[in-house]
């Protein structure tokens, strides 16, 4: 049954994690907790021209939070605000079951949709995308 | 793989929980979280029930007799737990809605009273938030000073540690009995005696020791002590507040309302006695009906003989865990509870949850409500807790299943 929710892909992710360190100044940086499993995901930012030119995660927590940030800062590099949001919402609606998820939209991010059946693992998904809304909502 | 003989059946135990017989929808559970909340026995159930049903009326009030024996039931609650402690007399028994309420009592009510400007309260570094946050807030807000006691590196308490950290501004040492992530078990009658040596009180959080060991509040010589229901068998909303009768006495009301004066007009007011006076409002009454019941199952099996055999069980989940590599346990071994915090090679908690859950059991992870222990011991952990329910099938197919998260996250 948790074949789909530690698909290769996430695990990969996991263990290689994409995008992840801290940028210089100029940044936006935005921190996500989930208080009761102590998941964490730190996020920076640098928006250039409207778009989100560089995106860096890091923190601590569950191999579906970091997996999550991981795929996230590869899929939002370079996307305008708009495209980030939509992809936000998205990934949102899939993982939270509201929707099917685009697999040309999401590529490997729709592997994250195997958290549908743990209910409980559905905040540890969602964590990197929410924190992103939220920089993205104080940024602008 | 066990040899010796445990010194109660289980399974017969089982038998007299709802929770544990097969139901059409519902998976049977190895339920190891015991130390978030316990499984209820039927006669907990049916007390509770019995009481919604036939008997419901307020207590204290009313012409009439169901009012009455409302009273009388809550009273005879009252009485229950006075007994289970070791009380001197019901009157040092205030029910409260947990170990959270009646510890904030205290530090609302006995702490904004007596707890002034440059005075110090002494917390142990394995609080959980219920004894931690109510005493950061009381400390702020008086200008008081909040002094750690911090853990030895196997998660003990040294008794030294105390006597260098208490001095003549000491108001207060308020310390877990039982860690709920540790599993330690504290020496809280000594504890309470260097307390009193130093001119100060002490409170002992026992929300996980009433349901697992003796608790004698004169043999510990405590000024308060309290637990939860829940956490013993009993219901949620209701737990009680032990304190001596002279600091009752002194204290001033936590919450205000009905029935706890003895008369008020605009010029006059005068409050109940103990232990009326903290319980303002219509209180939790069948759920302290529940609460008596629960510890009338509790002593039917003894106190004594469940902590002999959570005690054999302890043991045999020690050796076992021992033998899953990568697994780091948190605490004291040999001697301590059956609490089990611990990590797996860098497996993050949460994942190791899931996955034992996908095998119907369940265990909690996270920080267990005490993020400053947390932080201690590098990050969230992993906890198994036992009950009086649990045996040596279950802590086996606890392993099986810490072998099959090593599996998962490609460990072997």
């Amino acid at each position: 049954m948790f074949d789909e929710l530690y698909q290769e892909i996430i695990l990969d992710h996991y263990r290689h994690p994409r995008g992840r360190g801290e940028l210089e100044p100029p940044k936006i940086t935005q921190e996500g907790f989930n208080p009761s499993c102590g998941d964490e995901v730190i996020l920076d930012l640098r928006l250039e021209d409207g778009r989100i030119s560089d995106i860096r995660f890091h923190g601590r927590g569950c191999s579906i939070s970091q997996a999550s940030a991981s795929m996230m800062t590869e899929a939002v590099k370079g996307k305008t605000l708009a495209e980030a949001h939509a992809l936000i919402q998205q990934v949102l609606a899939m993982v939270k079951g509201e929707a099917e998820g685009d697999p040309d939209a999401l590529g490997d991010i729709v592997a994250l949709a195997g958290v549908r059946n743990f209910p409980v693992r559905v905040k540890c998904a969602t964590l990197a995308w929410h924190t992103l809304e939220e920089a993205l909502r104080s940024a602008t | 793989m066990a040899t010796t003989t445990f010194s109660i059946d289980a399974s017969e135990i089982r038998r007299q929980f709802p929770f544990f017989q097969p139901h059409p929808e519902m998976r049977s559970l190895i339920y190891l979280d015991n130390a978030a909340t316990t499984q209820k026995p039927y006669s907990v159930i049916e007390a509770v029930s019995n009481f919604w049903a036939h008997h419901n009326a307020n207590v204290h009030r009313g012409g009439h007799g169901a009012g009455a024996k409302a009273s009388e039931l809550y009273e005879a609650a009252r009485q229950r737990v006075a007994q289970f402690l070791n009380a001197r007399e019901p009157a040092e028994i205030v029910f409260t809605r947990g170990t959270t309420e009646a510890i904030n009592l205290v530090a609302s009510s006995w702490g904004e009273a007596f707890v002034k400007a440059g005075d110090e309260v002494i917390i142990t570094e394995m609080e959980h938030h219920a004894n931690l946050l109510p005493w950061m807030r009381l400390a702020e807000k008086q200008g008081a000073t909040l002094k750690v006691w911090r853990i030895t590196d196997d998660g003990r308490l040294n008794l030294d540690d105390l006597r260098t950290l208490l001095t003549e501004r000491t108001r207060l040492v308020a310390v877990v009995h039982i860690s709920n992530v540790l599993g330690v078990v504290n020496p809280v009658a000594e504890i309470c005696r260097l307390a009193h040596d130093a001119g100060a009180l002490c409170l002992v959080d026992a929300a996980q020791s009433v349901a697992h060991m003796p608790v004698d509040v004169q043999a510990i010589d405590c000024d308060f002590l309290m637990f939860s229901g829940h956490k013993a068998y009993g219901p949620t909303g209701i737990g009680a507040l032990y304190a001596k009768r002279s600091l009752l006495e002194a204290m001033p009301p936590y919450q205000v309302g009905g029935g706890i004066v003895k008369t008020v007009s605009w010029e006059r007011l005068v409050w109940s006695e103990p232990p009326a006076k903290f319980e303002a409002g219509t209180p939790p009454i069948g759920e302290a009906v529940g609460l008596h019941a629960a510890l009338d199952f509790i002593d039917s099996i003894g106190r004594a003989t469940i902590e002999a055999y959570e005690h054999e069980l302890t043991r045999y989940a020690l050796e076992r865990l021992q033998e899953v590599p990568g697994l780091r346990l948190f605490g004291p071994t040999p001697d301590r509870a059956g609490i089990f915090a611990f990590m797996l090679e860098d497996i993050h908690p949460h994942d190791i949850a899931t996955v034992l859950d996908a095998r119907d059991i369940a265990i909690r992870s996270g920080l267990h409500c005490a993020h400053p222990l947390g932080a201690r011991l590098g990050g969230s952990t992993a906890r198994a807790s036992l009950a009086v329910y649990n045996d040596t099938a279950h802590i086996d197919a606890l392993i099986e299943g810490l072998h099959e998260v090593r599996k998962v996250f490609g460990y072997v």
